[in-house]
């Protein structure tokens, strides 16, 4: 069985954000929520480097262990999916998700959050709606996964920097990358999100 | 103007002598073929999280909280929510109605020993009753619903099934939300209300000595309120002050606080909670279950007179006395002029 997962190469990625607007533009994205980012670390100093960060679908998703209504699960692929229809808008997911994935429109009042929305792999909604129906898409975007596509944001990247796929499958890109030019900041987020790491260190 | 020739010659020393001095640092920064090395000033995720708890970098986008890249701090708080706060609340609260359970059947009601008199005294005003009861009724709200978000997960989403549990607690955080403003403004008043009495007096050293009437006599003495229930007041009302502090952080979340402000914030409250449910819990059974004669206090506002004498006889005398005082007026004294 395959197990997706997200890999960005730091010492690829030159904060571009193309993979921003292709999530927005794909996920029909809301103003203000942001399911992808590109973040750069000791931006203008020596070593310098950009990190293009949404869900990394974690193994034992911290959000789905927390969420007080059990609105968010892990798919056989490894995708963590969840429900708009059971989300309450409690924020919790937030604050124990180590990557910032999950997002929240204002609704109302106060800080009032409306329904989680977060990176879906691409792959539609943890919900009852049909997959790759309008409905579906309405509510959590494209299901590019059901039809055996990768997320656009890894297919629109300029540099390939950002993988997206079966875990051994990019780890093994991403060893023969490392071994070619050297062992630069790591696979940023591995040990957090999946509890190991590319074994590269030759 | 031109420099002496001297301080121009010492400058130019001076400046090779750097520029010798950094040639190692620089030759680092080149590859073996004299080209910048991409890779000698980078930082690996791992290192860097040693040196700071998270990542933060430069982002495009206005939301100042997405500039964290990394926060392993997150999955810390989740195995404290999910682990740590389930299990000490539950403990805590199940543990003290054991307690008062064991208490009630090894005790039992606390009688007016002399047997009511009949005759009633005011304790408690109107509006004394009802900041109470507004702070009361607010609190059980409250505590009901909040404590939907950590247990209703496990009790109550079994026995509904996922959509109308889901109905419910969406329904409880809009509850909760909109209470807790109630609950501030009776919290402020009670504090208030009752703050001249609930200073410490000596009669409550001497209350203390006798334990509160369970070791020796069986009524040790008090004023308006004996040490027990000054107690329950300033926890209440510290509390009652952590909870809407982190309460109001938590309403307006990074309002004023960054990622681990929001998490501190939601410990605090929890934690605080929970304990605060504990206190209550006793205050209640001694004001019901646990001893004859105290609800009428808050009920009613009257209280009879026989249990005034034996649980706060110091404050009932006090009132008889400004009572005689209004009914009898003492003549006052013309002083001679």
């Amino acid at each position: 069985m395959a197990r997706m997962k997200f890999l960005c190469d730091a010492d690829r990625c030159i904060d571009c954000n193309a993979c921003v607007t292709a999530c927005k533009n794909e996920n029909e994205v809301p103003w203000g929520i942001n399911r992808r980012r590109v973040v750069t670390i000791n931006d203008g100093k020596p070593g310098e480097r950009s990190v293009s960060m949404a869900c990394m679908h974690c193994t034992d998703a911290p959000c789905a262990a927390v969420c007080p209504v059990k609105c968010i699960y892990p798919t056989e692929d490894g995708i963590v999916l969840h429900s708009k229809d059971l989300c309450i808008g409690c924020g919790y997911c937030f604050y124990a998700c180590p990557f910032g994935a999950p997002q929240y429109p204002q609704v109302g009042n106060f800080g009032s959050r409306g329904k989680m929305d977060k990176c879906t792999y691409c792959a539609g909604g943890g919900g009852a709606e049909a997959p790759g129906s309008a409905e579906e898409f309405e509510k959590y975007g494209s299901n590019r996964f059901g039809e055996g596509k990768l997320p656009l944001c890894a297919e629109m990247c300029s540099t390939k920097s950002l993988l997206a796929g079966d875990g051994e499958i990019i780890a093994q890109i991403y060893k023969e990358r490392v071994m070619k030019r050297g062992y630069g900041s790591g696979a940023w987020g591995w040990i957090t999100a999946y509890r190991e790491d590319v074994d590269v260190k030759v | 103007m031109k420099f002496p020739a001297p301080i121009r010659l010492a400058t130019f020393v001076l400046m090779l002598v750097g520029i010798v001095l950094s040639a190692p640092a620089t030759a680092q920064k080149l590859g073996p073929d004299g080209a910048p090395n991409p890779t000698a000033s980078v930082i690996d995720q791992q290192t860097l999280l040693k040196q700071v708890p998270r990542v933060e970098g430069r982002i495009d986008i206005p939301d100042p909280k997405a500039a964290v890249l990394i926060q392993p701090a997150g999955r810390t708080w989740d195995y404290y929510h999910e682990v740590w706060l389930r299990w000490g609340g539950a403990i805590v609260i199940l543990g003290v109605i054991v307690v008062l359970g064991a208490t009630y059947l090894i005790m039992g009601r606390l009688r007016i020993s002399a047997g009511r008199s009949g005759r009633k005294i005011l304790r408690f005003k109107a509006f004394e009753r009802f900041s109470h009861w507004l702070t009361a009724v607010c609190f059980v709200v409250l505590g009901l619903t909040g404590l939907n978000i950590t247990f209703g997960k496990i009790l109550l989403l079994p026995l509904i099934g996922p959509e109308a549990f889901a109905s419910v607690s969406e329904a409880a955080k809009y509850v909760h939300n909109f209470t807790s403003f109630a609950f501030v403004a009776g919290l402020i008043l009670i504090a208030v209300i009752f703050f001249r009495d609930n200073l410490f007096e000596k009669v409550d050293a001497e209350w203390l000595k006798q334990g509160g009437g369970f070791i020796k006599s069986k009524h040790a003495p008090a004023g308006r309120f004996n040490p027990g229930e000054k107690l329950v007041y300033w926890l209440s009302v510290v509390a009652g002050v952590a909870v809407s502090a982190s309460g109001f952080l938590l309403l307006f979340p990074f309002y004023a606080t960054d990622i681990a402000g929001m998490q501190i914030a939601q410990v605090v409250h929890a934690v605080v909670a929970v304990l605060f449910i504990a206190l209550i819990f006793g205050h209640i059974y001694i004001g019901t279950l646990g001893m004859e004669g105290a609800f009428e206090a808050m009920g009613t506002g009257e209280v009879d007179l026989n249990w005034a004498k034996e649980h706060h006889d110091l404050w009932l005398a006090q009132q008889l006395a400004s009572e005689d005082r209004q009914a009898h007026p003492q003549p006052s004294a013309t002083a001679a002029e």
